[in-house]
């Protein structure tokens, strides 16, 4: 079948703009074939060029002492954690392909993110996940489908994940309307390497042979990284094609072979096939080489026969490699990619011509400058909208305290997610000091001899309400989440989800919030390291919440300092550092009466860390049982978490004292900067006067009880809460919705 | 003690086995490719849990026909020590050294916890290092984790005393609640008739570390050190570590059926 004839609609379907186009003629000096469309197409997309948000992301810190890779070098950036080992993480999105497939989009979404780690030549060692879905709850057709997208990701989380023997070990799960139709399912994976291991992914050397390793190619996945930067329709459905198939087990296969190809020396450069497969490899690695690429289709490994050479080269089929070998160093190669019985071809060549060069049987089909391809894709300064600040709300609320804690409990994003992180294999490499459920996740990294902390962070009501003060709480949220688990804050990968920036007011969404996470990873010494960024998050119901989610990474010293949220033996005392508080804009107390409105809370630095810095410290001085970061649902939600996530629930009896707060603001709001810590009773008098000394301001709530009760006093009134009615709100209300 | 930890594309508790064992005094470990037919030098096998092959066709049901498994097939014959940890189980199941099969959990999800087994005779090499009734606190992670046997097998697996672990509750009860999988009568280990080969569900790996939580999972590879036929007086009080004796006499098993 001869190849279509180049028209403005067939240019227009391949999502490039008429200037786009005249920009393609003159770099070419003549008119694209059709395959070269498709490639300039792909690589072009928001997807893998960021037209429309690099402007805003080189506002990023991306430097620091501990960078050894920056963001945007390569697949993923690398921190040093001392005594010559590194860490290379990332975070990416798969929020497209999951919202027309859900097990396959959040499989492969898992399969990327790992292959971006093992490229770095690192060992992946744990994964989190950041999920957002729409409402679960009800029999509306909307709860249903939402349901089975939810259900959907799990599975597929799980599926790949357990499979390839990388633990899950903890993340987020949000739902709101915001997310019918487009969820979200940003992965996040972290591989330790000693320094020297670091590889890249150019393609260096001229005449140095060029390998295929991996899965076959076959034509699922066609056009992904396009299809992802679109907004999706009712019509995506019909996208299920651009949606690729995973494969766990050869991604195992592919992970040890090369960790053993890239320790055998024999390796000038290693580069993954995610988005835009061939292409991008192939034009990447040509461009970071500042060399040539020249590779023949019809020697790569395929699935299907008959593939033209616009399929072979825009297919995303999964598990696949481009490997840059040493000339010479063939027959070794070969050897090892026998051994984990990997298809494997040598396709090509490093060239010194800066070209782009794919053959088919020795006929040129396309011919590209790499570099103009790969870094010249065209830039935009898209329109933001004014900037409007939210309306002040009246802070007059009434509601019944009791019925009020027990629906913030049985919210699916407060109640717990055991659900969900019971079908991830979250103890695989005998890592996970911390189970999920927790602040953060802590793992062993029992090769180095290391303690990491992780976490992921966003409240997208804030951030909708407020973009700026939204992500820059993500940022502290995360930094605090670290320091309640005894860490210190390494670096930063964020995943950036906002709706159609051609919108002026998602456009201004993103600036605000890149802008708010810059601030905020500056004043916490978080660089960021790399990340992803998903725009065209729309359904037909409107765009999503703007979700800018924070992946944070921190290190903690001492295995003696590993601490976790729930309260663990009678007599503690249970202590508040922070304030009080009063601010309920955008609370989840408001969403519950179905509103989001009002400022989010006030993000104050200094207050910030000097409780975050307080904290730590008590942690190291060994004085602290149980430390918990205040966040949705406020110091109520905190104390029943506190009771509750424990292996057995522990009860407690809080007195505040005259307050003369409002209950419904004392207990719920969701002013930043707390933390609630348990301490054992002889050391609650010097634990306060530390914090007294050191400035920041603390009080006691109350003592852990061998009653199996939340019993809450303020201001002359008294709740009661029996933890059985607790748990079965918070405990097992997912199940429930999910199981029947 | 030097254990064979056998290494099929897929397997993704191999590194955890060798970590474990080799941190353990008197045992030493070591890698055997899935594509090796020999054991020679080894003391006993470890076949360790993971997705041999994907477990694209049925967990366990590719890996038998690997060269190595003939191997372990003639090492279990010779009466040599073979444990199966988890899909290492389902491996020594398909392959024919053990009776029954592993079938999709009741539930139909992938389960990972802690859970608690109780030990049911301690007379073996796989328990020695524990009491029968002793409670032990070991993780599971699959999804194909329910044990299958027909009545007769069932029968001649009591009878026989190969039933080393059940899921029991913690007070050492046998009950429904306490399945995560649907087990038949709660199986969660059983070991042949012989007594050389064990398998099990749970992965005593992961629960050798006070950091992790549980300390138990040691108990099944210490009886293996202190040699398989070692036989104790009943009456003898329990050696201290790892070991964690049921508050009750053990109940009656009462099937769960």
């Amino acid at each position: 079948m001869p190849d279509p004839a180049i028209t403005p609609e067939l240019i227009a379907k391949h999502g490039l703009t008429p200037e786009e186009y005249a920009r393609v003629q003159s770099i070419l000096g003549r008119d694209p074939n059709f395959t070269e469309l498709g490639v300039f197409s792909v690589m072009w997309s928001e997807h893998c060029s960021y037209k429309n948000s690099r402007l805003e992301l080189k506002k990023f810190p991306t430097t620091g002492e501990k960078v050894l890779v920056k963001a945007g070098e390569e697949n993923a950036g690398v921190i040093d954690i001392g005594d010559g080992w590194a860490v290379a993480f990332k975070m990416e999105s798969h929020n497209h392909p999951s919202a027309v497939e859900p097990f396959q989009g959040a499989a492969t979404g898992v399969g990327g993110i790992i292959r971006d780690i093992f490229t770095m030549g690192a060992r992946p060692v744990f994964s989190l996940n950041s999920l957002r879905f729409g409402n679960i709850a009800g029999d509306s057709a909307e709860a249903k489908t939402n349901r089975r997208l939810f259900a959907g990701v799990v599975s597929g989380i799980s599926h790949y994940g357990n499979c390839i023997g990388i633990p899950t070990i903890g993340g987020e799960v949000y739902f709101d309307d915001s997310y019918n139709g487009n969820p979200l399912v940003n992965v996040f994976c972290l591989g330790i390497l000693r320094h020297e291991q670091i590889a890249r992914g150019g393609a260096v050397g001229v005449g140095n042979p060029v390998f295929y390793v991996g899965a076959e190619t076959g034509r699922d996945g066609l056009a992904g990284a396009a299809f992802a930067s679109r907004d999706l329709t009712e019509e995506s459905k019909e996208d299920r094609p651009a949606v690729q198939v995973g494969d766990p087990f050869r991604e195992k296969l592919l992970l040890e072979a090369c960790l053993e190809l890239l320790a055998s020396g024999c390796v000038a450069g290693i580069q993954d096939m995610g988005a835009a497969g061939l292409t991008c490899s192939t034009c990447e690695t040509a461009s970071r080489g500042g060399t040539g690429v020249e590779i023949d289709l019809a020697l790569v490994p395929k699935r299907e026969t008959g593939m033209t050479p616009y399929e072979t080269l825009l297919s995303e089929s999964q598990e696949r490699m481009l490997v840059i070998v040493k000339k010479g160093e063939e027959a070794k190669v070969k050897e090892i990619f026998e051994k984990w019985d990997l298809p494997y071809a040598h396709i090509g060549e490093v060239k010194d011509d800066g070209f782009m060069r794919v053959k088919e049987n020795g006929v040129t089909v396309v011919e590209i400058p790499a570099r103009a391809l790969a870094d010249d894709a065209p830039v935009y300064q898209r329109v933001a909208a004014l900037k409007t600040p939210p309306e002040e709300i009246d802070c007059a609320i009434d509601c019944d305290i009791a019925d009020t804690l027990n629906a913030l409990l049985a919210h699916p994003s407060i109640a717990s997610k055991r659900w969900v992180w019971r079908q991830y294999d979250h103890m695989v490499r005998l890592g996970a000091a911390v189970l999920p459920g927790s602040d953060a996740a802590v793992f062993l990294v029992r090769e180095a001899n290391k303690i990491l902390a992780a976490t992921s962070d966003c409240n997208a009501v804030y951030c909708k309400q407020d973009p700026r003060e939204g992500a820059k709480i993500a940022v502290a949220e995360a930094a605090r989440n670290l320091a309640c688990s005894g860490a210190v804050p390494l670096a930063v990968t964020d995943n950036l989800n906002f709706g159609n920036p051609h919108k002026p007011e998602n456009f201004l969404q993103l600036r605000e919030a890149v802008e708010g996470l810059a601030e905020a990873c500056r004043e916490f010494g978080t660089p960021v390291t790399g990340g992803n960024v998903s725009l065209y998050n729309e359904s037909p119901a409107g765009s999503i919440d703007p979700t800018p989610t924070v992946g944070m990474v921190g290190l903690i010293a001492d295995a003696r300092h590993i601490t976790t949220q729930h309260f663990k033996s009678k007599d503690d005392v249970i202590l508040l550092i922070g304030e009080l508080g009063h601010e309920v804009g955008a609370s989840h107390l408001l969403l519950l009466a179905g509103k989001k409105k009002g400022p989010p809370p006030r993000l104050d630095y200094a207050k910030e860390k000097a409780v975050q810095d307080a904290t730590r410290a008590l942690i190291r001085m060994g004085l602290v049982q149980s430390a918990h970061d205040c966040a949705e649902g406020g110091l109520a939600v905190n104390l029943a978490e506190s009771c509750l996530s424990g292996p057995g629930p522990v009860g407690a009896e809080i007195n505040f004292g005259g307050t003369g707060i409002a209950p419904a603001i004392l207990l719920f709001n969701e002013s930043q900067s707390r933390i609630v810590i348990s301490v054992k009773k002889q050391n609650a008098t010097a634990v306060l006067a530390l914090l007294e000394w050191r400035g920041v301001p603390a009080r006691k709530l109350g003592v852990v009880s061998k009653n199996p009760e939340l019993k809450i006093a303020a201001d002359g009134s008294e709740w009661n809460w029996s933890l059985a009615d607790l748990e079965k709100f918070w405990g097992r209300r997912i199940e429930e919705l999910m199981e029947g | 003690m030097k254990f064979a930890v056998i290494r099929f594309p897929g397997s993704n508790c191999d590194q955890d086995c060798i970590h474990v064992l080799n941190a353990l005094p008197g045992a030493s470990a070591d890698y055997v490719w899935h594509k090796d037919s020999s054991l020679s030098g080894f003391d006993a096998v470890v076949v360790p849990g993971g997705f041999s092959y994907g477990d694209y066709l049925r967990c366990g049901a590719i890996a038998r026909f690997s060269p190595i498994m003939r191997a372990v097939q003639d090492f279990a014959a010779a009466g040599g020590i073979v444990i199966g940890i988890c899909n290492g189980f389902q491996i020594l199941c398909e392959s024919g050294l053990l009776p029954g099969a592993l079938v999709r959990n009741r539930g139909l999800h992938f389960v990972c916890q802690h859970i608690t087994v109780r030990v049911e005779h301690h007379d073996t090499a796989f328990t020695n290092a524990t009491w029968t009734g002793t409670l032990l606190n070991i993780p599971i992670a699959h999804g194909e984790g329910c044990y299958f046997a027909d009545d007769e097998t069932l029968h001649r697996l009591q009878i026989n005393r190969q039933v080393l672990l059940r899921y029991a509750d913690s007070q050492g009860q046998i009950t429904d609640a306490a399945n995560p999988n649907g087990s038949r009568q709660n199986i969660a280990g059983i070991r042949n008739e012989a007594g050389n080969v064990f398998g099990l569900m749970p992965h005593p790996e992961r629960a050798c570390d006070p950091l992790l939580g549980s300390t138990d999972g040691k108990a099944i590879f210490q009886s293996l050190l202190d040699g398989p036929a070692r036989s104790r007086d009943a009456e003898t009080p329990g050696r201290g570590d790892a070991v964690n004796l049921s508050v009750s006499p053990p109940p009656p098993v009462a099937p769960a059926l």
